[in-house]
């Protein structure tokens, strides 16, 4: 591994995310807009991370922030020690959109392929890594399809193979399953844990789900609009080595109740 | 019920009718068109003549306002299989001559329209600064200029087929510049974010990103730009008293009066377009199958 440029950044004990007095001022043609005020919150490596509130919350924008693809007007964040541009300039991080994003003249294999192709790996090598990444979200066999010929779920797959083919440490994820439908959803939340746990990654993940934020993460970052803020942070007491059926549990059922009762709180004052 | 029909019933029944239609309007506009001097000619032998001779008359004058098919047929066929493909009488050594000019011009019109969509799609000044002047380039005449081009370029040394090229080029940059700059903005801003996020190089953007997406805006202009290539060459053979190339044909037609020499080049014309468009659509099939698209 080459060591990352800054010598704060190699060190395992960074945070994957600190952000502190974070504000995001939109101006847009008639009011300025407010999308993220005053938000503090610190991310450890190797942590699951939901991010949870109602569409205007500021979620998306707060992890924009973290990838450097918004600027914040006041605040301090650290992404891996450094700043969010140097390490999306280190490629640190791999992100998951709310769609799949695939580039429709590109077959499966070539999609994942892409990343490697702008970063310069070896043509060998890069194919290698493609592949099993692929297989790591079960597409081994697709290699050769085109986008259409996918299904939703297959194609954010790709995109999920995508994103880890750059073998980030952080992974960043906009409402990925968002548009599929509930039994698919299901099905990847649950190949998505298993990934974590074998890979060990940092995984920032964007819901408006409660169960599936309580299914997958282990700290629950509640937010509230107008001004996008955060209400509260929910430690996850539920045990690691989760299946679906912890869903049926009373345990999970309490902490998807802290979940609900932070939103409320966050809608009480209009 | 569409999907029992043949390709025969698709494509060609509706080819035939059309063109069956035409010819049977051509033949009667023939008749029309030319009846006033085949009348004339019919009173002035002084024998009793009736709408058989009118019509038979009106289908086989030498130099008609409006030719028959059948003659316009009869002497393509003869000037493109029996005559010698080096004579000057060759329909296919001047459908040559113009084939060069229009593919030639095409290829400089799509290299320069390329640049000009990349540059201004790239530089904010180029957008504001450059547009204006393509538009207004667009707004002169052809005709007007083509000679100019012709005597300029002549001058300098450069050969018939390089001043038509030019014109050609002229006319068919624009189409191509405008679809490009449409074609490399198609991107979405999901798929332009993730480049970003891979720290993409504005060239490893353009040749892994916006080239891609645009090939269906470029396939669309260059069957624009073809067919005005033609027309580019054609008339850049025009002004200039050239001697070969369906331009030149169609000029010493109209001098000599032969209308069915003008209309025979004019359908070799059409075929030439044709035939180009056609090489166009063929090579956007394969590009597609390349690229993955949707049978």
């Amino acid at each position: 591994m080459a060591a990352p440029p800054s010598s704060k950044a190699s060190n395992a004990t960074t945070p994957a995310v600190v952000a502190s007095g974070l504000s995001l001022v939109f101006q847009t043609a008639d009011t300025p807009v407010t999308a993220l005020s005053n938000v503090d919150l610190t991310i450890a490596r190797g942590e699951f991370v939901s991010f949870i509130g109602p569409s205007g919350c500021g979620k998306t924008t707060l992890m924009r922030v973290i990838a450097d693809l918004e600027q914040p007007t006041a605040g301090r964040i650290e992404v891996n020690g450094t700043t969010p541009e140097q390490a999306r300039l280190a490629r640190a991080y791999g992100y998951v959109f709310q769609a799949a994003a695939l580039y429709p003249w590109r077959n499966v294999l070539r999609n994942v392929l892409l990343p490697l192709e702008i970063i310069g790996i070896p043509a060998a090598e890069r194919r290698e890594r493609a592949l099993k990444q692929l297989a790591l979200v079960g597409l081994e066999g697709f290699e050769k399809k085109y986008p259409w010929q996918l299904s939703g779920g297959m194609q954010q797959r790709v995109s999920i193979a995508r994103a880890l083919a750059l073998q980030p440490e952080l992974l960043l994820m906009d409402e990925p399953f968002g548009a599929l439908d509930e039994i698919t959803r299901d099905h990847l939340n649950e190949q998505l844990l298993r990934l974590w746990e074998r890979t060990g990654k940092t995984v920032i993940f964007v819901t408006h789900s409660i169960s599936e934020a309580v299914f997958l993460s282990n700290r629950i970052v509640v937010m509230s609009p107008r001004p996008g803020r955060i209400i509260e942070i929910i430690d996850n007491t539920l045990p690691a080595g989760r299946n679906l059926d912890v869903r049926e549990t009373p345990e999970f059922a309490a902490v998807a109740h802290r979940v609900r009762l932070a939103l409320r709180a966050g809608h009480s004052y209009d | 019920m569409t999907e029992t029909r043949t390709p025969l019933r698709r494509h060609t029944l509706p080819v035939i009718a059309v063109l069956t239609a035409v010819v049977l309007i051509w033949y009667a506009a023939a008749v029309w068109l030319n009846a006033p001097q085949v009348s004339e000619r019919l009173e002035g032998i002084g024998e009793p003549w009736g709408w058989r001779e009118l019509v038979n008359g009106t289908w086989s004058m030498e130099r008609p306002v409006l030719p028959a098919p059948h003659q316009v047929a009869d002497n393509w066929w003869t000037s493109v299989f029996d005559t010698a493909v080096d004579s000057p009488r060759s329909l296919i050594f001047h459908a040559g001559v113009t084939l060069g000019a229009t593919v030639l011009g095409f290829a400089l019109g799509m290299a320069l329209g390329i640049l000009i969509a990349i540059g201004v799609v790239h530089s904010a000044v180029l957008d504001r600064g450059l547009m204006p002047w393509i538009i207004a380039s667009q707004t002169i005449p052809i005709l007007a200029i083509a000679p100019m081009v012709v005597v300029v370029l002549g001058s300098m040394g450069y050969p018939p087929l390089m001043s038509k090229a030019v014109i050609s080029m002229y006319l068919c940059f624009f189409p191509v510049a405008v679809g490009m700059v449409k074609g490399l903005r198609s991107p979405d801003t999901l798929q332009m974010d993730l480049m970003r996020t891979y720290n993409a190089s504005a060239v490893q953007r353009l040749f892994k990103l916006r080239l891609p997406a645009a090939v269906p805006f470029l396939f669309a202009s260059a069957k624009v730009a073809m067919a005005t290539s033609l027309v580019g060459a054609i008339v850049g053979e025009l002004p200039t008293g050239a001697q070969a190339g369906l331009g030149a044909r169609l000029l010493s037609g109209s001098y000599f009066g032969q209308t069915i020499q003008i209309w025979s080049a004019l359908v070799m014309a059409a075929l030439l377009g044709v035939a180009l468009v056609a090489a166009v659509r063929a090579t956007e099939n394969a590009t597609n199958r390349l690229m993955g698209a949707r049978a």
